[in-house]
């Protein structure tokens, strides 16, 4: 019952697969850390001393804005030097 | 209410039709593989239309209608809150990425519970997962079409039932002509409104408020919490808000109706190009969609009902002809949402209970004539639900994506990562993960100080482990047997 489907599970391809899952696993850990450093390092200052950039708190540019730049930026970088193009048919399913 | 406004809107409904009937003819042309091409496009999708169905999807009746009502309300930690969805955009594709594209292609699954059904050949995974899907997810859409009922009702001035009516015909409509294909390319339009609709009113609102310095002088003027993390009664926690990186940011690749997309596009490159994509939309569509309804506040103080927040705003702030358009964004965001979900609703009926379970050796006509009646009675009962609001419908949908992701995400992530998980994990992880949800929700809401969520994840996950390890050797045997 188990082998009704062959998922030949050393399948070079899959190696591709569970490194690009890695490389998920740490983007998300890096945005997280970024988007909760800056929000709350910077925003649990007293209002009257927060400083503000193209008028908006430090805290929110940092955190948001420029968080989601750099999220940009990195997911750019992954895609074009870290991912690798595989095929996703098998032979014996080549058209249906 | 106006005339510009209602005639862009009807312009941009007669488009979505066109769409529909162009991409119906594709279904017929490609007879022999229907189910492949209705429910799926047949795995056909490039790198641009898969990230603008994604966001599209996602991207519902909450993010532009609730989200900027609650960021008006709450002020800038509630868009800090709503940036934790940044990451659906590279994260649902990097998990799922190719090895679910890879599997789902061996298994030749064309549902999320297809899936299941092949990797773990179990029945009562299979049939939990059905119902699972259709209770929750039938209730989140009929939430969405009272969503998409109010808009158009605000929008046009007709009556609530008028309203519904219209919504309810454009919708059916086209989702029995023209399925999976004609989704997703209406999706991508829809996107691209979205986007473009956020820029355009963010503009005004920048305008209208006399600048940001400005708005941001008159919220700390107001009160100086509207400008902190901590909303504008300090109520919102660091844990409480990070807590909203499971429900909508990482917990997302278990919905279902995001999950179905991670398994039609046609190749890596498609793939790739769609994962930068889809982080640029999603992240800047919740930045300015939540800016909005912060920035919002100054201009138009006092709006009682959240939720009327962003047709208000875009009404003063825009002309009558370009308010028409751009409010066919919201309008775009929720139909999108409503298509998605009824055809995985109706898919979940057809193929995942009729075509296993009760009739097998159906033909293709047969299957084509059951697919197209499903998806009409469902719309039918939905419009009859969102007719008469109850109150419980709109918990049901905040429930609803909890519920789906504390069911599927552990036998999801464990079936393509994990090769020893089995059946017993899953259906562990499963009964664990829903029933300590629907418990926690309802008891302790805010447990320790988190969204409800987060538990039943933890939970559902160690279900999966200890149970896998503990049948690990009896399903060895068994495999053994019979094979």
């Amino acid at each position: 019952m188990f082998n009704k489907y062959d998922i030949d599970w050393n399948d070079p391809r899959f190696k591709v697969a569970n490194r690009e899952a890695r490389i998920g696993v740490i983007l998300v850990l890096f945005n997280f850390i970024w988007w909760y450093g800056f929000a709350y390092g910077l925003g649990s200052k007293p209002v009257e001393e927060y400083s503000y950039i193209f008028g908006l708190p430090a805290w929110f540019f940092y955190s948001c804005v420029l968080g989601f730049v750099v999220m940009v930026i990195l997911v750019s970088i992954v895609v074009t030097f870290l991912l690798k193009e595989v095929p996703f048919e098998d032979e014996e399913r080549s058209d249906k | 209410m106006n005339n510009p406004v209602i005639i862009s809107l009807s312009i941009f409904i007669a488009v979505i039709f066109i769409i529909g009937f162009w991409s119906a003819k594709h279904v017929n042309r490609k007879n022999s593989s229907f189910l492949e091409e209705y429910f799926l496009g047949s795995r056909e999708l490039g790198g641009f239309i898969l990230a603008m169905t994604m966001v599209a999807t996602y991207g519902s009746a909450s993010s532009f209608i609730g989200g900027p009502g609650a960021a008006y309300t709450q002020g800038l930690g509630w868009v800090l809150l709503a940036m934790t969805q940044v990451a659906t955009g590279y994260f649902v594709l990097l998990i799922l990425g190719k090895k679910f594209a890879i599997m789902a292609r061996k298994y030749n699954a064309i549902t999320l519970i297809d899936f299941f059904k092949a990797r773990y050949d179990s029945k009562p995974v299979v049939l939990l997962s059905a119902v699972s899907i259709i209770i929750f997810l039938f209730s989140a859409m009929a939430a969405q079409w009272v969503g998409g009922a109010y808009l158009i009702e605000s929008i046009t001035g007709l009556s609530y039932t008028a309203a519904l009516f219209i919504f309810a015909v454009a919708v059916l409509l086209y989702v029995i002509i023209g399925g999976f294909r004609a989704v997703v390319f209406t999706d991508t339009i829809q996107g691209v409104v979205m986007f473009f609709g956020t820029l355009i009113i963010l503009i005004g609102t920048i305008i209208a408020g006399g600048g940001i310095s400005n708005i941001m002088s008159d919220l700390i003027a107001e009160n100086p919490n509207l400008v902190t993390p901590y909303g504008h009664d300090g109520g919102l926690t660091p844990l409480y808000v990070s807590s909203f990186w499971i429900l909508v940011g990482v917990g997302v690749i278990a919905l279902p109706q995001v999950a179905v997309r991670a398994m039609s596009y046609r190749d890596s490159r498609g793939m790739h190009r769609a994962l930068i994509v889809g982080t640029i939309v999603v992240g800047f569509i919740m930045l300015g969609m939540h800016l909005i309804g912060v920035f919002a506040r100054p201009i138009l103080p006092g709006i009682e009902v959240a939720d009327h927040v962003m047709p208000l705003i875009t009404l003063q702030v825009l002309p009558p002809w370009l308010a028409g358009i751009v409010l066919a964004a919201p309008l775009a965001a929720i139909m999108s949402t409503v298509d998605s979900l009824l055809l995985l609703v109706s898919s979940a009926v057809v193929k995942d209970v009729y075509l296993n379970y009760v009739k097998p050796d159906a033909t293709q006509k047969r299957i084509k004539q059951v697919s197209f009646g499903v998806t009409t009675v469902l719309g039918i009962l939905v419009f009859a639900f969102a007719l008469s609001p109850p109150e419980l419908l709109i918990t049901l949908n905040l429930f609803a994506f909890g519920g789906l992701e504390a069911a599927f995400i552990w036998p999801l992530i464990f079936g393509l990562y994990w090769k020893k998980g089995n059946k017993h994990g899953a259906l562990a992880s499963m009964i664990v993960g829903v029933s300590s949800y629907v418990v926690i929700h309802h008891f302790w809401t805010h447990i320790y100080g988190m969204h409800s969520v987060v538990l039943p994840v933890v939970f559902s996950f160690i279900a999966y482990i200890v149970f896998t390890l503990l049948t690990d050797h009896y399903t060895v045997d068994e495999s053994n047997l019979s094979g």
